[in-house]
């Protein structure tokens, strides 16, 4: 009795491996994500891991201007620039926005500043975000939650 | 490919009279392929005991892989005779998380809760996560995901040659947003992809359903909605609720056909085997 038992995180090195079974499907956290954001009167964006918006939520589409079943779809280029991001008088760099550090440094990020929103009013959003790793620790995007606020 | 149920009920065993038809026993699914020597077993139920006792000498090497960790997924395990058997090979495959797998299971198999400690089987030993990249093991490719049920679970994707089984035993697609019409937004879509035999969590009715939701279960009507947007050829209605006797499973699985817009329906059995490929 007592043949070494292993917990093998090295078995997987002699994996042979293959293709994904042949249709796309967003994780299973993400899912999750959206699910909850559907029920929350806050705006949510969530992004996936090359930060394209890949959902945003009812109150979200007020601030963008847009609604999510038109579009579904939102490249990262596209969402980091469309609000004109600004404070302190100055716009802000993409690698600044809260959403982006979250999914660059899979950090938790905070912010205030200013956005021209979709009715073409600037606004001042107070915006939280976190990235979203799976028990594999494996990145699989980042969710941001934004407030309107009337403190400039 | 052969399937055989050892084990087909949720929750908890119910043996006695008014469960024969369908068991009474567990989750536990056997998988066998062309090689006589290897053997895939999904889930550890009550059901795994009774495999125990039935296993072939002549299999050298087991690969058993486990959805998640609730009890009545792995209760069979301090009971299955080839873990103490030291000519064989068993790996286990369990969903991975930030605690080691043998942590985990070393939780049940110890004292106070069972009086063998895994490191006192006597089989060669091995104890994988199960990850979204997929493996093979033999004939077998074998793909995990991560489905929506409470704790960490995944569902299986078993592959050889042609043929496809997707075990997804605990499973709550219907949390999906806007179930059953966004496939790349459906737990567990991927995984079940064009399954030839999809097992699948049929614990409720559709009654029972809205007093469960969140509970992690599907009614057979959200399973066959399931089965349907994923292009599964058969379903089998898995995880039966442990209230229901024979008469009610045959109930829930009429009522789960006359809603399938295509795929083939049938209520696990437990004693049953298909045979997939011909």
């Amino acid at each position: 009795m007592g043949t070494a038992t292993t917990h093998v995180g090295a078995c997987h090195r002699t994996r042979r491996w293959r293709i994904l079974p042949p249709m796309a499907q967003q994780p299973v956290e993400l899912i999750l994500v959206r699910h909850l954001a559907s029920r929350l009167a806050v705006p949510v964006f969530v992004v996936d891991p090359s930060g394209d918006l890949v959902y945003f939520n009812e109150p979200a589409e007020r601030v963008l201007g847009r609604r999510y079943d038109a579009i579904r779809f939102m490249p990262f280029e596209e969402w980091t620039t469309a609000f004109v991001p600004a404070a302190a008088g100055r716009t802000l760099a993409v690698e600044e926005l809260p959403l982006v550090v979250a999914l660059r440094k899979a950090i938790p990020a905070h912010s205030r500043f200013d956005i021209i929103s979709g009715d073409r009013v600037r606004r001042t959003i107070e915006v939280t975000a976190f990235p979203i790793i799976a028990p594999t620790e494996r990145l699989l995007g980042a969710v941001a939650m934004f407030w309107e606020t009337d403190e400039r | 490919v052969r399937v055989t149920f050892w084990g087909t009920r949720g929750s908890i065993a119910t043996p006695g009279q008014e469960t024969v038809t369908f068991g009474g026993d567990t989750s536990c699914v056997a998988i066998t392929g062309l090689d006589p020597g290897h053997l895939v077993i999904l889930d550890a139920g009550t059901g795994l005991r009774r495999l125990g006792t039935q296993t072939p000498t002549r299999i050298e090497r087991i690969d058993l892989l486990l959805s998640h960790l609730h009890l009545d997924h792995i209760i069979g395990l301090g009971f299955f005779e080839p873990l103490f058997r030291p000519d064989l090979a068993i790996t286990i495959w369990a969903p991975p998380s930030g605690v080691p797998l043998l942590e985990r299971l070393g939780r049940y198999l110890s004292p106070p809760l069972f009086p063998v400690r895994l490191r006192d089987l006597s089989c060669e030993l091995r104890l994988c996560d199960a990850l979204e990249e997929p493996v093979v093991r033999g004939e077998f490719t074998i793909t995990a995901a991560s489905i929506i049920h409470p704790d960490t679970a995944v569902g299986y994707r078993i592959e050889a040659g042609d043929q496809v089984v997707a075990y997804l035993p605990d499973h709550e697609p219907a949390l999906s947003p806007a179930f059953p019409r966004l496939r790349p937004w459906t737990s567990g879509a991927a995984v079940a992809s064009e399954a030839d035999l999809l097992i699948h969590d049929a614990q409720y009715g559709p009654d029972e359903y809205q007093e469960h939701v969140g509970w992690g279960h599907s009614s057979v009507t959200d399973a066959v909605a399931f089965a349907d947007l994923v292009g599964a050829r058969m379903l089998a209605l898995f995880h039966h609720d442990p209230s229901h006797d024979d008469e009610a499973v045959e109930r829930l699985e009429r009522e789960a056909r006359a809603t399938s817009r295509g795929v083939q329906v049938v209520a696990a059995r437990q004693g049953a085997t298909l045979t997939l490929g011909q």
